[in-house]
């Protein structure tokens, strides 16, 4: 071991690792109820579920201040919760209800909080990259120390915003860290057919430090990302983290028959393999930090938190139908 | 407004001078564009501000529309209110993903929770020869998309004033100025602090056979062919919406009803733009007290030429202003 990722360890305790192994938990039950929900038809729209990369928006949330600013894509749900956003207002939200975080206006893909630093889901592909980039320049501009995360999925590397961002985020020093999340396909296709080179390299072609960690690894993730971020907020300038990971379902929960792009059998093993909750409970038992009884225990309450807050939503009213000229201006 | 007094400023300079009154009231005002900064643009509007306001005010940006403006989407949203540069209208092309899906949406989305207060100022207009890619005047496009707002100034004074306020404005608006204004056109500009509202019309010359509703460059173009007018016996109202979004729908409206006959002219392109909504809600409004049918005029359907005499073709003149008007007149 290291002496960096001796401390990197050190710095993740006991405390901290039984928290993200619930926050972790509560992306997975969330969307469980996501996914039951959009299969009874109480749903209407899209849902594009995160399962499987939990590890990622747990492990840089972690390690972000309540206050720092996060942007989100159209499968934003797990970066919204590990954020802090409150699952009764998701789901709200997701079923088009006033209660929701945006009175039923953005749906799954654009839920948004300011009171978590939650500057918006995107529904456009690498949409975000110039607002994540715009909170920090702000925060420079007004040297109040926030630090901006910018989430995406390879597929938005084809996007030219990002270059654009980069070099300029690099040129101002800005404190925003760019995070791939790798999970291997676009939408229906393996990112091997669409990206060319080296994803690393083009950080790094701009002078931006990039970073690849195990997206399946919530303690891994936010070790690297406690450093970056930590750097960013000192006036390092920007970086570039890559996690590598794995979607479960398909690009959004109708994509059932997905054999002419990937193998059931592929998925099945990073499911048994490589999932991040299991890796991560393995861990915590293996490292004496709780039993297996407190874990169970532990699932069965995320699971009954999860159905209140669709019970809540179900029964939420819709917004008023005069909500709908409100909002267009402030 | 203020007593206006003999003050005369260049539109750029009432451009520059609501700029500046603007930093120094409010720290969070910041300017981002391309050569904005030591070169005050290539247009000379913003020559000044940044050895008033430093680099840290005025900042030069990479060509990189979609960059910045995304970062001014961003910035506005976290507590900063930017005004961003687009040298020429065209290039709102670049930023096109920024301003429609991102900018306009995101206070809607949000169900009212963050807010987007930035400026982004640009250019429209042909007539410099500048062929088909630095000649056109978009703003109808920015007007067709709800969350943005649209000001299209026509006179130095407005200019300043509407500046003001659109910084002021809690939402993403688009400023548009003509760039052959920029040096050519001089007016009064009162010199104490004033704001003028978005959405209220002004009527620029009075008058009672028939009203041409116009647009930035094009109202000098409605009060010369006003002036032509006037020889033959002819009473033409000048009224400048000034802002497209808000639209002053009834200061139009009842200037046409008085007139009885309106002539919508913009120097946007005439098809599917401006002064075709801008006739509709005239024809709505004043039906049965118009006399003819509300004329549209604008640029021809055609990506602007290089060749000067071919290009000149394309933008109307007061001279065919005025013959519509003199026909519209004359046939009932």
């Amino acid at each position: 071991m290291t002496p960096q990722t001796e401390e990197a360890v050190n710095t993740f305790s006991k405390e901290l690792a039984l928290h993200a192994y619930r926050q972790m938990l509560r992306i997975r039950m969330f969307e469980e109820q996501v996914n039951e929900l959009y299969t009874r038809a109480l749903m209407p729209g899209l849902a594009h579920l995160y399962s499987g990369e939990e590890a990622i928006a747990v492990g840089i949330c972690e390690a972000l201040k309540k206050e720092d600013y996060v942007t989100s894509t159209h499968r934003g749900h797990g970066h919204c919760l590990a954020k802090g956003a409150t699952p009764n207002l998701m789901f709200a939200e997701l079923l088009g209800k006033e209660a929701g975080y945006c009175h039923g206006k953005g749906g799954s893909m654009h839920i948004a909080d300011p009171a978590t630093g939650n500057l918006g889901a995107n529904a456009i592909v690498g949409g975000s990259m110039g607002i994540a980039t715009g909170a920090a320049f702000s925060s420079k501009y007004l040297k109040n120390d926030l630090v901006a995360v910018c989430f995406f999925g390879e597929g938005a590397l084809g996007q030219g915003l990002l270059y654009e961002v980069l070099n300029i985020a690099q040129l101002w020093k800005l404190p925003v860290i760019y995070v791939c999340e790798n999970n291997l396909y676009n939408e229906y296709t393996h990112y091997s057919e669409t990206t060319a080179g080296d994803i690393c390299a083009r950080a790094t072609a701009f002078g931006v430090k990039a970073e690849t960690v195990d997206g399946q690894d919530v303690q891994a993730v936010y070790s690297k990302a406690k450093q970056l971020i930590d750097d960013a907020r000192a006036g390092g300038g920007p970086a570039f983290l890559l996690c590598n990971t794995y979607r479960y379902t398909g690009h959004h929960v109708g994509d059932i028959n997905r054999d002419y792009y990937r193998t059931k059998q592929e998925e099945q093993e990073w499911k048994t393999r490589r999932d991040p909750i299991l890796l991560h409970g393995e861990r915590l038992l293996h490292e004496g930090f709780t039993d297996k009884a407190t874990l169970d225990a532990l699932e069965s309450e995320v699971r009954e938190e999860m159905k209140a807050a669709v019970e809540f939503a179900i029964a939420a009213p819709y917004p008023a139908l005069e909500e709908v000229e409100m909002h267009v201006y402030a | 407004m203020p007593d206006t007094t003999d003050r005369e400023l260049t539109f750029a300079q009432a451009v520059r001078e609501a700029l500046a009154e603007e930093m120094r009231h409010d720290s969070r005002v910041c300017i981002l564009g391309e050569d904005v900064a030591e070169a005050g643009t290539p247009f000379k509007v913003l020559s000044g501000l940044v050895e008033e306001f430093g680099t840290n005010r005025v900042f030069d940006t990479p060509i990189s529309e979609a960059g910045f403006t995304g970062i001014a989407v961003g910035a506005a949203m976290t507590g900063i209110r930017p005004v961003v540069d687009i040298m020429f209208g065209d290039f709102l092309t670049l930023t096109m993903d920024q301003m429609v899906n991102q900018a306009a949406k995101i206070h809607y989305m949000s169900g009212g929770k963050w807010k987007v207060p930035m400026v982004l100022r640009t250019t429209l207009g042909a007539s410099r020869r500048s062929a088909a890619q630095h000649s056109q005047s978009l703003h109808a496009w920015l007007c067709h998309v709800p969350g943005l707002k649209v000001v299209i100034p026509s006179t130095p004074a407005d200019a300043k004033g509407l500046l003001k306020t659109a910084i002021r404005d809690e939402n993403p608006v688009i400023f548009f100025e003509d760039k052959m204004m920029h040096h050519k056109l001089k007016g009064p500009v009162p010199t104490g602090e004033y704001t003028i509202p978005l959405g209220v019309a002004e009527v620029k010359r009075i008058g009672k056979d028939i009203s041409l509703i116009a647009t930035s460059s094009m109202v000098q173009v409605a009060l010369g062919a006003a002036d032509m007018l006037a020889e033959i016996g002819i009473s033409a109202e000048v009224v400048d919406p000034r802002t497209l979004w808000p639209l002053d729908e009834k200061t139009l409206i009842d200037s046409a009803k008085k007139t009885s006959r309106a002539i919508v002219i913009d120097e946007g392109y005439g098809r599917y733009g401006v002064t075709s909504e801008l006739a509709s809600v005239i024809s709505e409004g004043a039906f049965y007290d118009l006399d003819g049918p509300v004329l549209r005029m604008g640029a021809m359907h055609v990506p602007i030429p290089f060749s000067p005499p071919l290009e000149d073709l394309t933008v109307p003149t007061e001279k065919m202003l005025f013959d519509a008007a003199k026909k519209l007149c004359s046939k009932s």
